[in-house]
Formats: structure tokens, C-alpha cells, sequence
């Protein structure tokens, strides 16, 4: 099997505040296989956000590395400079469409010239060069090759996300980050956007999507992998198909029943609620994140921290119920 | 109970108002008494133009509005409170609910300008037990500042003020749509619990048709100002009529089963 496009190790960070440290990432393992869309889920607070930045090696102040390495196509990101990091990783190997990117445009510049400002971050190109890299990249996703004249308020907020993602790949990096790309959306202009990107993917202009989002049935739709984050802690992960339908952490079950969506199953299991809300990354609780709020929570989950455990070849979970049938 | 009757609302804008923007267009609803009931539509649909006509936040172009046969669409001082301490909304942002140089009390306490007057120790033991029935500790909000509490509790004092209030009809307009996966169907619960508990009905008006459909008892599906379908949430998704139904259906995305193509 080739080599993982990203790996992910131990990967610790932290937010240096006045009320302590937010340990934001604690101990995150991550593998992003080529040619796949890895699904990153959890709710807001959890960490999704600042894992996303350590694997994209932007790292500053106030978030602080403890430890852990990435590596991105054998490049060991982490120990490279800034000024190496920009030139050589950021646009050219990896690209990143933070979320609520769609209204962070400045509204003063035509579209064509943000994409010249940014591109000129990565590499010098002439004006002539960026533009026909934009005509064809816009072709080959049936985007109007015009919108690139025009100011962002013209554009619909579909468009706008559709252009900022293509804007992305104009230097053909191998990995893209996309950040809740499609939570200010009507439902019929966020299938537009997955269905771009799932088409930059087959048509090979990128090789693999890390999706960051808390919606379980995007996930559903696109990913081919996903991990479920809590707390600052991978819980579970697996094979979209596996983890989304058949979920083994009793957080990842809380919250695939937690969907609401317009199919029988959704209506026949009715309303199933988790008591409690997300812990403080300040002080989060003992031993395993989710005991507070778990149906299933045994004494140990109160003391000891539940390791990462393989559970079949590629799909893991980190809870006690499930190390005991092991042992079992 | 409730009865809208040819609402439309027409809002002017541009110089001198000449551009016509017609936000609801000749609708009628009607909501019975138990009943959960679903506005479903996109931004810019208008169905919150109609619930805030419903609420007699503002007047309707033409139309008019009716509860338990009285009408409603322009009432005004001591009617309009008691229409109020009937028919209550709960909103899409807690924030924007909540004065924040204020603590959360006020909130509730301003509740009882709605009521029968009763003395302080009566409003307390009110206040503690309609926070505790939506699942907070009174001492983990009372006193505290909006800013200090997470949505989803801001969300749950918002709906704390039901409990007071006991209103026969809650209109709630996108309640859940700023809360995560987990603390979101916590509040639709209470929702539900209300209306049990009380008998009293809900609408609650969303762009979400997965919510919709999980939790009504009757759905209205809303389009450019109009209503286009109406009926059984199963019977609505198995059989859309409308254009627009059949789109959102195809579009949303789905749990157990995968779109075409990808």
C-alpha cells in the first residue's frame, strides 16, 4: 500500500491563556490515506479547528506546540521555519479554505485580484500566468470563468465558496483543508459545493480532502474516512461507512442520534438526547472526556484515560467498554 | 386556535421606497391546539416575516390574523399583553434575546409583567422551578452575565420563560440552529415536553426538513412568499407535489442513504 499522503503523531498543543492552559489537542493520531476525503467531526469547542492548523504547521502564539510530528508527504512540516513552510508547503502542497471564508473577502478588490495577492504568497508569477492558470482551472469545474472580474458581493454565496475553493487549487497542492465549507448554505448550493469537491478529487486536481465539520450526514455523502474528536481527543475512527452506521463509542452513538434527517430511521427513533454539554478544555474532567456524560461510564472511565485501540485493521476507539471484549 | 387568513406582507425599499420586495404572499395557516407544526423554507422564504406578523411584532400589509376567534393582527396595550402571555417566540439567537449589561434574571423575572401580579417569594419558586425543568441548576445561571453562559443554556433560559408563562402556543424560529449535534435535540425535547406537559402547540419554523420531519405532527413547506405543500411530515416525503419539496428532498443530505453519484 502506498504511503499516507499526511501521518499525524502525538500531536499535543495548547492556547496559552491568563486562566491557564487549553489543552485544545492532546495527543491526536492522525493518517490521511491518498486519494481519500477524511471526514474531521465534532462539536465546536472541541479542537477540530486548532488540529487542522498544527497539521498545516501554523503554528503561533497564543497556540503553542508541546509535541508530536506531521508529516506531509515525507516532508517533516513541524521543524521547518516559517519562511520554509510558506514557500514550500502552504499553496503548493497544501491549501487551506478556513471556515466562514466566504464573507472574509475584502469587499474593496475585484476576485481576480485576492487570487493575485495570494498567489504571489507562494510563488512569482505574472499577471498573465495567474490568469490563465484561473481560465483553465475554472473550465475544468464549470465554473464562469468571468466571476473572476467581478467583486465578492456579486457573487452568490455559493459561487463565492465554489471560487474560493477552485482559487485553492491553482497551484496544485496535493492536499486541501476545507473548514465547515457549506454551514451558511441553503441545502441545494451545499450539494453544489460537495459535488465539486468530490470532483476535484476524482479528476485528480487533488489528491486528498481533510472535511472539517459537525455534520454527520455531509460526512455521510463524501468522506471516505472519518475520525470523531471530543474534547481534544480522537475517540473513534474508521471507514466513513463503519462509523457513521455502526458507530462503538458511546460519543460517536450520541451523536449519529442526534441527526435529524428526513428518513424513517431518523423519525422512528424519535428524539434521543445526551444529558450535559462539551467539558472545559481548561479543566476537562478525569480520566476518559466523556464520563460525565456517558449512559455507560464504569469506575474506570473516572480514573484512567481510555487509550486509542485498534479495533479491525484501520478503525479504532478509545473506550473501556470495548478493551474489555478484547481482553475478553 | 390559531388562524392566519391571507397574509401578505409588502416591504418598500430603495429611494423613496419604490422597490416592492412582497416578503409573504396571500398565506393562510392554521394551528390546532397539541399540535407541533413545521414552517419549513430557505432564507428569504418569508416565514419569518410570517411569524413575526403571528407574533404581532409587526402589522401585515393585508390580512389578518385570529386566536380563539378574536383578531389579533393590531392589538395594542393591555390586549396585546394578554395576547403575548398566550402566544410566546423563542428565537434563533439567545444572544441577541439577552441585554447584555444585564443578568440572566431579568429575562426571566420580566416574564411576570405578562402575568397576574404574585410576591417576590412566588416569582422565585417559580423561577427555580422552570429552570429546573429545563435542565439547569438555578445556581449555575441566576446572577450570572448572557456572555457567561454556553448557547445551548442560553437556549434553555429562553425556553425557561415558557415554563413560566405557560403559553397555549410557542412560536419558535430556528431555535436550534446555532447549537451543536448534541445539545440540539436536548432542545427540541423540551419543546416537546412543554407541549405534553401543558398541551399546548408549537410551531417551529426552520430551514431544517430533517428536524421537521422528525418531530411534527403537520409540516408547511414555504417558497417565495407562499406556502407550496402542507400535510403529514411521512406523507409529504414519500409524496412531495411541489417542485420545490421534491428538490429540498433530493438535496438534503441523508444518514442511510447516499445521492446519486457520489
Amino acid at each position: 500500500m502506498a504511503e499516507p499522503l499526511l501521518i499525524g503523531l502525538n500531536l499535543r498543543a495548547f492556547y496559552r491563556l491568563k486562566m491557564g492552559g487549553v489543552r485544545a489537542v492532546d495527543g491526536v493520531d492522525i493518517t490521511v490515506p491518498r486519494g481519500s476525503i477524511v471526514g474531521l467531526a465534532g462539536e465546536s469547542g472541541c479542537g477540530k479547528t486548532t488540529l487542522v492548523n498544527v497539521l498545516l504547521a501554523n503554528v503561533r502564539p497564543p497556540l503553542e506546540l508541546l509535541g508530536g510530528s506531521v508529516l506531509l508527504d515525507g516532508l517533516d512540516v513541524l521543524k521547518m521555519s516559517r519562511d520554509e513552510v510558506r514557500k514550500k508547503v502552504w499553496g503548493v502542497k497544501v491549501s487551506y479554505v478556513p471556515q466562514a471564508a466566504l464573507n472574509a473577502l475584502n469587499p474593496t478588490k475585484r476576485i481576480i485580484d485576492l487570487i493575485r495577492d495570494a498567489v504571489r504568497q507562494h510563488t512569482p508569477a505574472t499577471d498573465q500566468e495567474i490568469v490563465s492558470m484561473c481560465k483553465r482551472r475554472f473550465e475544468e469545474l464549470n465554473l464562469p470563468f468571468d466571476s473572476i472580474y467581478r467583486y465578492p458581493h456579486e457573487l452568490s454565496g455559493g459561487m463565492r465558496q465554489r471560487v474560493i475553493i477552485a482559487t485553492s487549487t491553482l497551484l496544485n497542492p496535493q492536499l486541501l483543508f476545507v473548514d465547515e465549507p457549506t454551514s451558511a448554505l441553503d441545502v441545494s448550493t451545499q450539494k453544489q459545493v460537495l459535488r465539486m469537491l468530490l470532483d476535484i478529487k476524482n479528476d485528480r486536481i487533488i489528491d486528498s480532502i481533510v472535511f472539517v465539520t459537525h455534520e454527520l450526514p455531509l460526512l455521510r455523502q463524501i468522506a471516505s474516512h472519518v475520525y470523531i474528536m471530543y474534547a481534544g481527543k480522537i475517540v473513534e475512527y474508521g471507514p466513513a461507512e463503519e462509523i457513521l452506521l455502526e458507530p462503538q463509542h458511546p460519543y460517536t452513538k450520541a451523536l449519529m442520534y442526534s441527526v435529524m434527517t428526513p428518513e424513517p430511521e431518523s423519525r422512528q427513533r424519535g428524539i434521543i438526547s445526551i444529558p450535559g454539554e462539551p467539558p472545559s478544555l481548561i479543566s476537562p474532567p478525569p480520566g476518559c472526556r466523556f464520563h460525565p456524560r456517558c449512559p455507560h461510564a464504569m469506575d474506570i472511565c473516572r480514573t484512567r484515560e481510555p487509550a486509542l485501540v485498534e479495533l479491525r485493521s484501520g478503525s479504532g476507539v478509545a473506550c473501556f467498554l470495548h478493551h474489555s471484549k478484547e481482553a475478553a | 386556535m390559531l388562524e392566519a387568513k391571507g397574509i401578505t406582507k409588502v416591504f418598500r425599499t430603495g429611494f423613496l421606497g419604490r422597490q416592492k420586495v412582497v416578503a409573504v404572499d396571500n398565506v393562510s395557516m392554521a394551528v390546532r391546539k397539541g399540535e407541533i407544526v413545521s414552517l419549513v423554507g430557505e432564507s428569504g422564504s418569508g416565514k419569518t416575516t410570517l411569524c413575526r406578523i403571528i407574533l404581532r411584532l409587526i402589522t401585515p400589509t393585508s390580512g389578518a390574523v385570529f386566536y380563539d376567534g378574536r383578531e389579533v393582527t393590531r392589538l395594542r396595550g393591555k390586549e396585546l399583553k394578554w395576547y403575548w402571555s398566550k402566544v410566546h417566540g423563542v428565537f434563533q439567537d439567545p444572544y441577541a434575546a439577552f441585554h447584555p449589561f444585564y443578568r440572566v434574571d431579568r429575562v426571566l423575572y420580566q416574564v411576570f409583567n405578562l402575568l397576574p401580579p404574585t410576591s417576590y417569594e412566588e416569582k422565585k419558586r417559580l423561577v427555580h422551578e422552570a429552570l429546573t425543568s429545563v435542565g439547569l441548576r438555578p445556581e449555575e445561571v441566576l446572577g450570572k452575565f448572557p456572555h457567561e453562559l454556553s448557547g445551548g443554556m442560553r437556549q434553555r433560559v429562553a425556553i425557561a420563560r415558557c415554563f413560566i408563562l405557560k403559553p397555549e402556543l410557542i412560536i419558535a424560529d430556528e431555535p436550534v440552529s446555532m447549537l451543536d449535534a448534541s445539545t440540539r435535540m436536548g432542545i427540541v425535547r423540551l419543546f416537546r415536553d412543554f407541549r405534553d406537559l401543558n398541551n399546548s402547540s408549537v410551531v417551529f419554523v426552520t430551514h431544517d426538513l430533517g428536524l421537521a420531519y422528525t418531530v411534527s405532527d403537520r409540516i408547511l413547506i414555504m417558497y417565495k412568499g407562499r406556502i407550496v405543500e402542507e400535510g403529514d411530515p411521512v406523507e409529504v416525503m414519500e409524496h412531495p407535489n411541489h417542485p420545490y419539496t421534491r428538490r429540498l428532498r433530493e438535496d438534503v443530505p441523508l444518514m442511510y442513504r447516499k445521492w446519486e453519484g457520489f
